[in-house]
């Protein structure tokens, strides 16, 4: 059985200006000490994917109750502040991407690590000060014992990003969710965030759902990989899959539309065109205004979600016209 | 190209820009954004600059336009110094700037035609209403905006858009050079190619130079001629774009190359990283003799004790670096 089981998952925000469904009817699973990747541009849905897995949502915002998030065979959609409780910090952990504003900036780095264990665990509060010291040793911090008595405002960005991992691990959670940790961060400290969050994944056997905009991230994370665009899923596979045997329209732009390391100076395959309104989602595959490739069909009808092997599927009409064109051909 | 590098269009010469930092009442410390910075950017020619947050990539550019007046050096354009009211008046018109921020560097309350129109306005470059309508068409038609968006405010278009605003604002002049401080960082990947095309194919159109900053490294290198990295306020490597990539010299720039994630798992897969330890020094406390002597697995005493000269080592190609034997 897989960890983490979302189905049918339909998110919507009800704003001034009307139904914004931010996130429409995904499916997907993540097994234990896998990292998933979920890409996307702003506005597809990637972190109202992760916020609804948590429930730590806007108050305007709602899950359908058709929906389904099983975590370790426990349903949590409508399951209530009380279960989702024990599965926040405990079960599953998230990062944000500034760790400069999700750090309360009145109180000590220690205080604030303490307060995550105590609030968690059973420990009291000589333990948790032990387990503080030892968490902030693992993300390798130096100096452990200033940094605890030190305020957020004195760290680098990179030292904030390795008190938020330790927070989010220090009850040794099954899943950590990060929303876009590294993107506020230089490149060699990324480079740094990224290893250390590879090698506590592997020490803890834990799953990481990464969110990102960073195809470069992603190659270097991720088992598997989820496309997604204006709330729905395009593509999801392994990542080799996804990056050398794109199917999706979209994907395929996406990597047409990134300077490669071999670049001799070829020019950017850009995707035409400006992001959807979500207010405005046009009838059938959102991603048909800016297809080069759209047919008739793509403007009428949603495309299904359809496999494309083992370890691929794929949301596309150009793809599912091909398959029974190739059908066709091998039957005669 | 031989011709062009006789009479580069941009020479900044050991330029420095300190701020004076407030650390206790009445006393300040001077803080050293950019240290000693020389180079020359050739007519035609994209320079893309690098660096991490706080190595002073910006104020580079800010200086060079005269934003902020350097504190030491020189910069010449066109062979000519820019010092006085006048000069820097004249330089405005052949010198321009693309913000990083599209939201942030519009002016909520204009419209695009007058946010367009602005420049025009201020150097007087029309002698007729009707002139300066159809120069803001021209220049909307140039970055790709149709003529019915003239009328509208800038909140009403997506961050791509926006920035396409703000190039055709700094174009509105007709420069020579344009200084791009992180003109793409804060757009969507699909949207970043649009516009990284359009500046090539501004370039090719009206013959612009321009100076390319970004952290970006695989953006940088697509769209630049030359890179220059930078370090803590000095320039620590300056070379073609593809010899930087295949054959960095300063412990710094190997490093920051080799953090770059690869969008291509297998490579990501095999690529051995050459990790730096800890975080960037303060600029305020910034180390004595070479600034990334701190991180650098090299380090020798006489980094501490002396400032690496920048100097050429094959053609073309500068570094300041003590120990570039040792690092072959």
């Amino acid at each position: 059985m897989a960890l983490l089981e979302v189905k049918n998952l339909h998110t919507s925000f009800n704003i001034d200006a009307g139904i914004v469904n931010a996130v429409n009817g995904i499916s997907f699973f993540l097994e234990r000490g896998k990292v998933l990747g979920i890409v996307g541009e702003s506005g597809s849905g990637k972190s109202v994917t992760a916020y609804s897995i948590m429930q730590i949502l806007a108050p305007t915002a709602t899950i359908s109750p058709d929906s389904s998030i099983k975590l370790d065979g426990q349903e949590l959609v409508g399951a209530g502040e009380k279960v989702m409780k024990t599965v926040r910090g405990n079960k599953v952990s998230i990062i944000f991407q500034d760790p400069m504003t999700s750090l309360n900036p009145t109180y000590t780095v220690g205080h604030q690590l303490e307060e995550a264990i105590l609030l968690h665990t059973n420990r009291n509060k000589k333990q948790a000060k032990a387990r503080a010291l030892e968490m902030l040793k693992l993300v390798n911090v130096n100096e452990p014992e200033k940094r605890l008595k030190q305020y957020p405002h004195e760290l680098s960005g990179g030292m904030r990003q390795r008190v938020m991992i330790a927070m989010a691990l220090a009850c040794e959670p099954d899943i950590l969710i990060a929303d876009e940790p590294t993107t506020a961060l230089d490149v060699t400290i990324q480079a740094q965030i990224l290893e250390l969050m590879k090698s506590l994944q592997k020490e803890f056997n834990m799953a990481i759902i990464m969110i990102t905009h960073d195809l470069g991230v992603v190659a270097q994370m991720c088992d598997e990989v989820i496309v997604m665009y204006a709330g729905s899923i395009c593509e999801q596979g392994t990542a080799d899959e996804i990056f050398y045997n794109p199917q999706h329209e979209y994907t395929k732009g996406l990597m047409n539309s990134i300077p490669t390391v071999d670049d001799e100076k070829r020019k950017l395959k850009p995707i035409t065109g400006t992001p959807i309104d979500l207010l405005n989602m046009p009838k059938g595959c959102p991603f048909a205004p800016r297809c080069e490739a759209a047919m008739k069909i793509c403007t009428r009808e949603c495309p299904e979600n359809v496999r494309v092997n083992e370890w691929h599927r794929t949301a596309c009409w150009m793809y599912i016209k091909n398959a029974l064109e190739k059908e066709g051909a091998d039957h005669e | 190209m031989s011709e062009n590098q006789k009479k580069p269009l941009v020479e900044v010469r050991n330029l420095c820009k300190y701020f004076d930092i407030n650390t206790g009442l009445f006393r300040t410390k001077p803080l050293k954004a950019v240290d000693g910075v020389s180079f020359n950017i050739h007519r035609g020619e994209t320079l893309g600059l690098v660096g991490e947050s706080g190595c002073g990539k910006t104020t580079v550019g800010r200086t060079i336009l005269n934003l902020y007046k350097p504190t030491s050096g020189e910069i010449l354009f066109d062979g000519a110094p820019v010092k006085t009211k006048q000069e820097i008046h004249e330089f405005r018109k052949k010198a321009t700037m693309v913000f990083q921020d599209p939201y942030s560097s519009l002016n909520p309350r204009m419209t695009v035609a007058d946010i367009i129109g602005e420049p025009l306005d201020v150097h007087k470059l029309y002698s007729s209403k009707q002139e300066r309508q159809e120069r803001i068409l021209e220049l909307m038609n140039y970055v790709g905006l149709n003529s019915e968006h003239a009328a509208r405010y800038a909140h009403e278009f997506s961050g791509g858009q926006r920035q396409r605003i703000g190039i055709a604002r700094s174009l509105a002049v007709n420069p020579d050079f344009i200084v791009c401080d992180e003109p793409v960082s804060a757009l969507d990947v699909s949207i970043q190619a649009q516009v990284i095309n359009m500046f090539d194919d501004l370039q090719e159109k009206l013959g612009l130079t321009y100076l390319f900053i970004a952290h970006d490294l695989l953006v940088v290198r697509h769209i630049s001629d030359r890179i220059a990295v930078m370090y803590l306020g000095k320039m620590v490597e300056l070379a073609e774009a593809n010899e930087i990539y295949n054959h960095p010299l300063h412990p710094y720039s190997i490093s920051l190359l080799s953090a770059v994630p690869v969008p291509d798992p297998k490579i990501a897969r095999a690529n051995q990283r050459v990790m730096l330890q800890g975080d960037i020094p303060s600029p305020l406390n910034a180390p004595s003799g070479c600034p990334f002597r701190t991180r650098c697995p090299y380090a020798t005493e006489q980094c501490a004790a002396e400032v690496p000269e920048f100097k050429e080592v094959s053609a073309g190609h500068f570094v300041a670096c003590h120990n570039l034997d040792k690092i072959g």
